[in-house]
């Protein structure tokens, strides 16, 4: 690791003083929640900071009710307690799930929800420091685009990156109506999910949206409608602990035989959560059938380019999906 | 407390480790795992991957277990670390350990204390009623719904600890006792408040 120095930042005005100052400064600052992606990172060398800032101390782990039955969630929240916690469970089940899906027991004890929406988007390349990667090193080169690209992405890469993100929890937040709370430089900004992340066009080294003093401090979860009837599936190469070869979150209101609404989020196939709306329209007021399930799936993936590497990728979409719908 | 010494940053950080107070002077770059085995002279902590991926150097962060080599010292001031010394001795094994040797849940012993602290934690996890990813969707969506550490259970959230001999069925086994053995001890001592 590259020499930094530690800061403890008091409060989130303390930590973005801490952060433009260093910025006006000329040196760069980084901020440390849970760590077990910024950790690694700067350990590998894919990230550098000369000033490190704490803020996983700060006063931000409630989960308050909204209103309308949504949840605020603190963005420093850990993982596991948000996905236990008693409302998500019964009003979001959807979010615990997909939490409990992604990593292992140790990670989300360690995880925040601001961290989860921030890790970053990935390739094996871009872990390996030896080889070329736009995402590490801008104008470098992708070698996964040719390499080994089991995980490439199906939807929205560019000739630039092929890296897919690596969230179990985004994808269930791209199936729900759920406002990105930050606080910058210029006072507290609300971001619409669907808004946070980003396509990588070319400028991959760019995951998100946010300015580089940002600071989420909550994750709003609208009022939950139909969500409670929702699932999260994953496929992986294993049983457990492993990134999804594709994940599907979904929510669904069937009246009378008929889908009187539907949401449906996608992981492991674009470089952002990917908020399926061909689906979602193609099966919204039709029949609630097997066949019309496949149909829409199919409608979504029109838009897919799977290459040489991802032969199998669009077709793993189905079964996930399909067991979402039936359990 | 920060010094700055020529380029390289150190750090007093005060933790209390297996009930003993210790302050150290560290590098702020030092992770837990590091200022365990290096500054404290703790190696029941187990360096295997040190990128988060293999749970051999798990252990317990104020009764949450966390893998330390990417928890950063700096960041746990006045936090109480407990190793799998600090579970038992080998004149006076915990009932977790003493399982694992019962149930032979090894065999090079490498991923073991590693083991041993996730399962500590991961057993209190359960009985507070935290879900999994194998908890049935109907029973995840109702927080008051029974759960049963069934051997599903225990695998898939023991899945964050590798095990390169392979001993996971005894590990499982010695896991699978210790919860029966510590639910019949619970529901006798209910018993005898009744």
């Amino acid at each position: 690791m590259r020499p930094f120095t530690y800061e403890r930042a008091r409060s989130v005005a303390d930590a973005l003083r801490r952060t433009v100052g260093a910025t006006d400064d000329g040196a760069s600052a980084a901020y440390l929640a849970g760590g077990t992606n910024l950790i690694d990172h700067l350990r590998l060398g894919i990230r550098e900071t000369d000033r490190l800032i704490d803020v996983s101390h700060l006063d931000l782990t409630e989960v308050t009710e909204l209103e309308d039955g949504g949840l605020r969630v603190g963005a420093l929240a850990r993982n596991a307690d948000v996905a236990a916690h008693p409302l998500v469970r019964r009003r979001f089940p959807v979010v615990s799930a997909a939490m409990l899906a992604g990593a292992s027991g140790q990670l989300r004890n360690m995880a925040t929800m601001g961290g989860n929406l921030l890790q970053r988007t990935r390739c094996v390349y871009f872990q390996d420091p030896s080889t070329p990667c736009n995402k590490r090193e801008p104008g470098s080169g992708c070698s996964a685009i040719e390499g080994l690209g089991t995980y490439n992405a199906l939807i929205g890469a560019s000739d630039a990156c092929v890296a897919v993100h690596p969230s179990d929890l985004c994808v269930a937040l791209a199936a729900l109506d759920v406002t990105v709370v930050v606080e910058g430089p210029l006072g507290e900004r609300r971001i619409d999910f669907a808004d946070l992340h980003r396509l990588p066009g070319d400028h991959p080294e760019q995951d998100t949206t946010l300015d580089r003093s940002e600071l989420i401090t909550t994750i709003e979860i609208a009022g939950p409608g139909f969500a409670g009837h929702s699932r999260y599936r994953k496929l992986r190469e294993r049983a457990s602990y492993a990134f999804a070869t594709v994940s599907v979150a979904a929510a669904l209101d069937v009246q009378d035989g008929r889908v009187a609404d539907v949401r449906l989020g996608l992981g492991g196939v674009a470089h952002r959560p990917h908020r399926a709306r061909r689906a979602e329209d193609a099966l919204r007021g039709g029949p609630a059938t097997h066949e019309a399930y496949a149909a829409a799936i199919a409608a979504e993936l029109e838009q897919a380019r799977p290459v040489p590497t991802t032969p199998t990728r669009c077709s793993s979409c189905s079964a996930p999906s399909r067991r979402c719908w039936t359990r | 407390m920060e010094h700055d010494t020529g380029g390289v940053s150190t750090l007093s950080t005060k933790i209390v480790v297996n009930g003993t107070p210790q302050e150290l002077t560290h590098d702020v770059r030092t992770t837990l795992l590091d200022a365990l085995r290096d500054h404290l002279g703790v190696t029941s902590a187990k360096k295997g991957c040190d990128h988060g991926q293999c749970g051999a150097c798990t252990v317990l962060v104020d009764g949450r277990r966390v893998v330390s080599c990417l928890s950063l010292t700096a960041s746990l001031d006045g936090t109480e670390v407990v190793t799998a010394e600090g579970l038992g001795s080998p004149e006076d094994l915990s009932d977790l350990q003493q399982a694992f040797v019962d149930r032979d849940g090894l065999q090079c012993g490498y991923c073991t204390p590693g083991q041993v602290c996730s399962a500590q934690a991961m057993l209190a996890e359960a009985a507070a009623g935290m879900p999994s990813h194998v908890t049935d969707p109907s029973a995840l969506a109702d927080p008051d719904a029974a759960l049963e550490l069934s051997d599903a259970e225990i695998r898939e959230r023991m899945s964050g600890n590798l095990c390169r001999c392979g001993a996971y069925v005894n590990i499982v086994a010695a896991i699978r006792d210790t919860a029966a053995q510590r639910a019949a001890a619970t529901g006798a001592s209910e018993e005898e408040t009744s």
